[in-house]
């Protein structure tokens, strides 16, 4: 039956509906406020393709352009409050993240580019939202942020743009995270739902093509927390949760040791790409 | 390419449902596949074009469009194109074949393929709640596809 589809195809590229006149990755270079992004990498040993690349190429011109200036970033406003969050005081033990840590700059850069990282404490992957909740509740005595909530996603990003432009790398050799990258790595291809599809049936059979209104990407994470046009600021697991959902099936937990190990694989998919955060998407 | 070739069975099947239960539809463990595709009708009542083409388009429904192109609906937004093009799909393919890619389309193409089975209980792990049991179109909306796509032809 296969034989049939390449027509199929070359009719659907002469069609003019709508924005999928351009079905492949852009070929256009981000620099934010003069700093070079990397949003092309020669994809890691075992990847089954050859080049990573940033969902930035993916997106139309004027949303691109708004990622390229801090000033009409909207997600800049978010890693703004979160820059207060930052130095301002909570619970029990009167401190702030600045007391232990200073200046952002200086301490958090590179945590954005090295995150999920193995934690012995706990004994798994530690991501920036689940670091944050143990100094709170370990170090400051303050309660544990709930997810996507109380300035979780807004110091995450805060602490993740001290990286902006670092490229990705994760350590597997640590701890025991290559067994959690290769439960996520199964979790990638696994099918769920009642429309049957994994994360590799829209990201990498079908990068470049359109799904409706949109253009699918590699379905990267360096831009996470992102500035999404339509929703406002995301936070990662709620990105995964949604894909999940599209599925149609029950979404794991946010921070569930399912999504850890899918978060600890995707990382490792997108290594060598710049952190971008706060990233702006449609 | 027809995994499920079960003639002789489907044909058995086929007979005793059509004197049995002339009007009731056939569920989707009992779908009998044969070399031609689907043979018989999942309903007994003749599928309808204009419903067939709001169930095409509906996202809640077949959401056909996401992934498909189809200039018989130019004037509305948004087709996708992780599938090919369904401009005069009647004339590549008789209703049988069509009747079985709509239903489980594994059966035609490969496992691989990424086009859902729209009357199939063969889906992925952890199937929400409210969808478990539950196939994504009705046999008469999947008939009623059929009818539609049964008009894209030259
Ligand atoms: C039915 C198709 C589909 C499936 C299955 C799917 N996604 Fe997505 N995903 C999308 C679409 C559409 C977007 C938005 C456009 C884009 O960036 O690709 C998206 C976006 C994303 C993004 C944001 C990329 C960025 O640059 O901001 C991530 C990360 C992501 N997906 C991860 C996943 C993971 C992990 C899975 C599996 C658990 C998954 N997706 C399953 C359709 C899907
Ligand atoms: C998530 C994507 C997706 C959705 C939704 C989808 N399809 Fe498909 N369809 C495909 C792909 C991909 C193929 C090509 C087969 C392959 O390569 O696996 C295909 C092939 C077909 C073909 C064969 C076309 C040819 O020229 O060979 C028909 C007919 C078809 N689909 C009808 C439908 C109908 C009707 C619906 C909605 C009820 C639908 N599809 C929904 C992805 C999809």
């Amino acid at each position: 039956m296969k034989r049939l589809l390449i027509a199929g195809v070359a009719l659907a590229a002469g069609l003019t509906a709508a924005s999928w006149s351009m079905a492949e990755p852009v070929d256009d270079t981000l620099e934010i406020d003069g700093k070079p992004m990397i949003t092309r990498a020669k994809a890691p040993e075992g990847m089954p393709f050859d080049e990573v690349l940033s969902g930035w190429l993916y997106r139309e011109a004027e949303t691109r352009d708004l990622e390229r200036d801090t000033f009409e970033n909207p997600g800049m406003v978010p890693v703004e409050d979160g820059e207060v969050l930052w130095s301002k005081v909570d619970g029990t033990a009167g401190k702030s993240c600045a007391t232990c840590h200073g200046d952002a700059a200086e301490s958090m850069k590179g945590i954005g580019a090295t995150f999920p990282k193995w934690d012995a404490d706990s004994n798994k992957p530690i991501n920036v939202e689940l670091q944050i909740n143990k100094c709170r509740t370990e170090q400051m005595g303050a309660e544990a942020y709930p997810f996507d909530k109380g300035g979780q996603n807004e110091l995450t990003a805060y602490i993740k743009h001290q990286s902006l432009g670092l490229p990705v790398q994760i350590d597997l050799a640590e701890g025991d995270m290559q067994s959690w990258w290769e439960q996520g790595k199964e979790l990638y291809y696994t099918r769920t739902g009642q429309l049957d599809l994994a994360c590799a049936s829209c990201h990498e059979a079908n990068a470049g093509k359109f799904i409706r209104a949109d253009h699918l990407s590699q379905g990267q994470v360096n831009g996470f927390p992102v500035y999404r046009l339509k929703s406002g600021f995301t936070s990662l697991h709620n990105r995964f949760r949604g894909c999940i959902r599209d599925t149609r099936a029950e979404m794991p937990k946010a921070f569930s040791d399912e999504l850890m190990a899918l978060e600890t694989y995707v990382t490792w998919r997108g290594t060598g790409l710049s952190v971008e955060t706060p990233a702006v998407r449609p | 390419m027809m995994r499920r070739m079960n003639f002789t069975l489907g044909v058995a099947a086929a007979i005793m449902l059509s004197t049995a239960a002339l009007s009731s539809e056939i569920a989707p463990e009992a779908v009998e596949f044969t070399d031609e595709g689907i043979t018989m009708s999942l309903t007994g009542t003749p599928g309808d074009p204009v419903e067939g083409a709001k169930v095409f388009k509906n996202t809640g429904l077949g959401n056909c469009l996401a992934c498909h192109a189809n200039e018989d609906m130019a004037s509305d937004q948004f087709h996708g194109d992780v599938g090919p093009a369904l401009d005069d799909v009647a004339s590549r393919y008789d209703e049988p074949l069509l009747r079985a890619i709509v239903v489980n389309s594994k059966t035609i193409f490969t496992d691989e393929t990424v086009m859902p089975g729209f009357y199939s209980l063969d889906v992925g792990k952890n199937v929400a709640e409210k969808f478990v049991g539950k196939t994504i179109l009705t046999a008469q909306q999947v008939e009623d596809v059929l009818a539609y796509l049964g008009t894209l032809k030259e």
